[in-house]
């Protein structure tokens, strides 16, 4: 825990906005550098200037970032991460003066207060959010799409799934989303909200097929987004398009 | 399948196998005539269904290699095949990649006469394989993130090969600078440990044994909190050069192109050393394999000489980026998501395409928008296009690579027809 990663992408300037991207050495099981990319591309296209800190479990994870990742692991890497992140109280300093936090499949367990370790046993998770994750009947595996709160603005999600957690809310946390295909948190709903914290069992690259998600994270750090150049949207779009219309069921 | 040859193997089979075996062969001759295939799976289902226990009765009384990992497993029993094919005896070998039962079954059975068998078997399997084959030595070359939708997490794969091979009595090589491939050969009764290299690493940050953070060091790992590290090596691959137990170096002149190859090699090496095999005489046979299974493969197209590169996984994708031919070849990316590849495309993020920067790139696939979203990620500049040809058409250049994944790699062999 010796060494802070130092900001990338240029020099440290008070305006940019910054992306930590928590324990790729743990937590990066499957293509979970897509949100920071995405995160970053997003910010670039509207001009707005980005900082990156990519965070391994041997280093200090910096209390002055504006958007957390946490991604998905294994269950081993997922204790280890949760046991490191608990022990070093950055991230949880972080939340505290009003951090955005993006955690995806094993990271969103561990946000919440306990998930299932690699025997099934519970395991004591960073309580960001107030949510417990538990071991399924079966591995949700497939496509998944989910109808956001409105109260979010955002566009239907679409991503993967891949998966045995079934996740309970506290009173306080929203459900992320309605699930129109897949499993999702196994009762119907899919993530969890609350404040600028969000989870979800989209897996990996969830940002990729979901650039208004993306863009409610960078909202929340710098207020009205400047709008993006249609022409760099063309393909992402196509995507979202071509993704859902291969899905067989519909709202 | 001969069978005009008496007394052979097949006619000390019980009947019903030798029936088995016989209508499976002419099944497999059937699918190949009416190309639906190599033939090389449909025989050993149906022999199967009519014996359930064909494989081990095919493989009784023959000395058995398994080859099994992540990436590698065709290419290193092509090697091993060549190496032992030096001894002079005949050498069943499921060669096209059928790599689960069927398809060992289906090797053996057309081989009834070969004394020694080669068999890539997929991760899963090994364990079952292991015993239906009763394995003289089972070949471990790396494990890493893989169609994660339909096998099961790498560490829990890397368990159950710890427990089966603790309880075997084969000989093991294993690859000893993979750490999740170490600890589950780690209580073998006989292992032979090869230095063979890992170029990707981000599957084993994580000691295997007690989940704690893996130390690197150089080419040495271990862990900072158990005392699990990386076991002592006999075979060395040091850049070019291959070491043998004896400390001999000597250069590995390949036809096959990168470091990957240069690993399965001395893998191969030391398979061959426990049939007898010495390092020249092996290393005479390894230099004749130039292609195996389309891989590697050069095609003349429309004045493009392609050369045809199979990845199908982040591991595999940053081997196959690594022996491009340099800027300014033009680069051809082709990915599909079927079920054999993996439903999911999640792992394009765990490839790094930046060095493609600058060249002509061109992408393909029935996943082509995911692959370009990707692309357009690394600033790389591309075109897509909806097939190879027109490709090449763009292009106007007198060579061209190409990087495919599994099923995106068999269309494009078979629009380009026998020859890859």
């Amino acid at each position: 825990m010796e060494n802070g990663p130092g900001w990338g992408g240029g020099p440290q300037r008070p305006s940019a906005i910054r992306l930590v991207w928590i324990y790729p050495d743990l937590l990066s099981t499957y293509g979970d550098r897509g949100n920071l990319l995405v995160l970053a591309r997003r910010a670039r296209l509207r001009g707005l200037p980005v900082e990156i800190a990519e965070v391994n479990s041997d280093q200090r994870v910096p209390m002055d970032g504006d958007i957390y990742l946490l991604g998905g692991g294994e269950d081993l890497p997922q204790v280890l991460a949760s046991r490191r992140l608990g022990a070093a109280g950055g991230l949880s300093a972080a939340v505290g003066r009003g951090a955005v936090v993006l955690a995806v499949c094993a990271g969103y367990q561990i946000i919440g207060t306990e998930f299932g370790g690699p025997e099934g046993e519970p395991v004591q998770g960073l309580g960001l959010l107030d949510i417990s994750s538990g071991r399924g009947e079966r591995r949700g595996v497939g496509e998944i799409v989910a109808d956001v709160d409105p109260a979010l603005g955002v566009e239907r999600l679409t991503g993967f799934e891949n998966h045995q957690g079934v996740t309970r809310r506290g009173p306080d946390v929203k459900p992320l989303a309605t699930v129109v295909t897949g499993v999702g948190n196994g009762d119907g709903t899919e993530g969890s909200y609350s404040g600028r914290v969000v989870g979800t069992y989209l897996h990996g690259p969830a940002l990729v097929r979901n650039p208004g998600l993306a863009d409610l994270l960078l909202g929340w750090v710098v207020g009205a987004l400047p709008p993006i150049d249609p022409r760099q949207e063309e393909l992402v779009k196509d995507l979202r398009r071509e993704r859902l219309a291969a899905q067989p069921a519909t709202a | 399948m001969s069978t005009s040859s008496p007394p052979s193997r097949r006619s000390r089979l019980p009947l019903r196998a030798r029936l088995a075996t016989t209508v499976g062969g002419a099944a497999g001759r059937a699918s190949r005539l009416a190309g639906r295939g190599d033939g090389s799976v449909i025989g050993g289902v149906i022999g199967l269904r009519l014996k359930p226990d064909l494989l081990s009765l095919l493989a009784r009384g023959r000395q058995v290699v398994l080859v099994t990992g992540t990436n590698g497993k065709t290419t290193t029993t092509r090697l091993i095949t060549a190496a032992l094919g030096t001894l002079g005896q005949q050498v069943a070998s499921n060669a096209f990649g059928a790599n689960m039962e069927a398809g060992l079954v289906s090797a053996l059975a057309r081989a009834p006469d070969a004394t020694m068998a080669v068999l890539e078997v997929d991760e899963k399997y090994m364990p079952t394989m292991l015993e239906a084959t009763g394995a003289r030595v089972v070949v471990l070359l790396n494990l890493s993130r893989d169609q994660m939708d339909r096998a099961a997490e790498i560490w829990l794969l890397a368990r159950r090969w710890r427990a089966t091979l603790a309880a075997a009595d084969c000989r093991v090589i294993a690859n000893a600078d993979d750490p999740l491939v170490a600890w589950a050969a780690g209580q073998a009764k006989k292992v032979t440990w090869v230095a063979a290299g890992q170029r990707w690493h981000d599957d084993s940050w994580c000691c295997p044994n007690c989940g704690s953070h893996l130390r690197r060091d150089g080419e040495d790992w271990y862990c900072g909190e158990c005392s699990y590290r990386r076991p002592p090596v006999s075979w060395v691959l040091a850049g070019e050069e291959v070491i043998d137990p004896t400390g001999r170096s000597r250069t590995l002149e390949l036809n096959l192109p990168g470091r990957a190859n240069r690993s399965n090699a001395v893998i191969a090496l030391a398979v061959a050393d426990v049939f007898g095999v010495g390092v020249t005489q092996a290393l005479g046979a390894l230099e004749h394999v130039r292609s195996v299974a389309g891989r590697y493969t050069r095609i003349q197209r429309r004045g493009c000489d392609l050369r045809l590169l199979l990845a199908k996984n982040p591991a595999g994708w940053l081997e196959a980026l690594d022996i491009l031919a340099p800027a300014p070849v033009p680069v051809l990316l082709a990915v599909n998501a079927q079920v054999v590849d993996g439903r999911d495309t999640s792992w394009l993020w765990d490839v790094d395409y930046r060095r493609l920067r600058g060249r002509q790139v061109f992408v393909t696939g029935e996943r082509r928008t995911d692959l370009a979203v990707r692309l357009e990620a690394d600033e790389v500049a591309f075109r897509v296009v909806g097939s190879v040809d027109e490709a090449v058409d763009l292009a106007r250049s007198p060579a061209m690579e190409v990087i495919a994944n599994y099923t995106a790699f068999q269309q494009i062999r078979a629009v380009l027809g026998r020859e890859a």
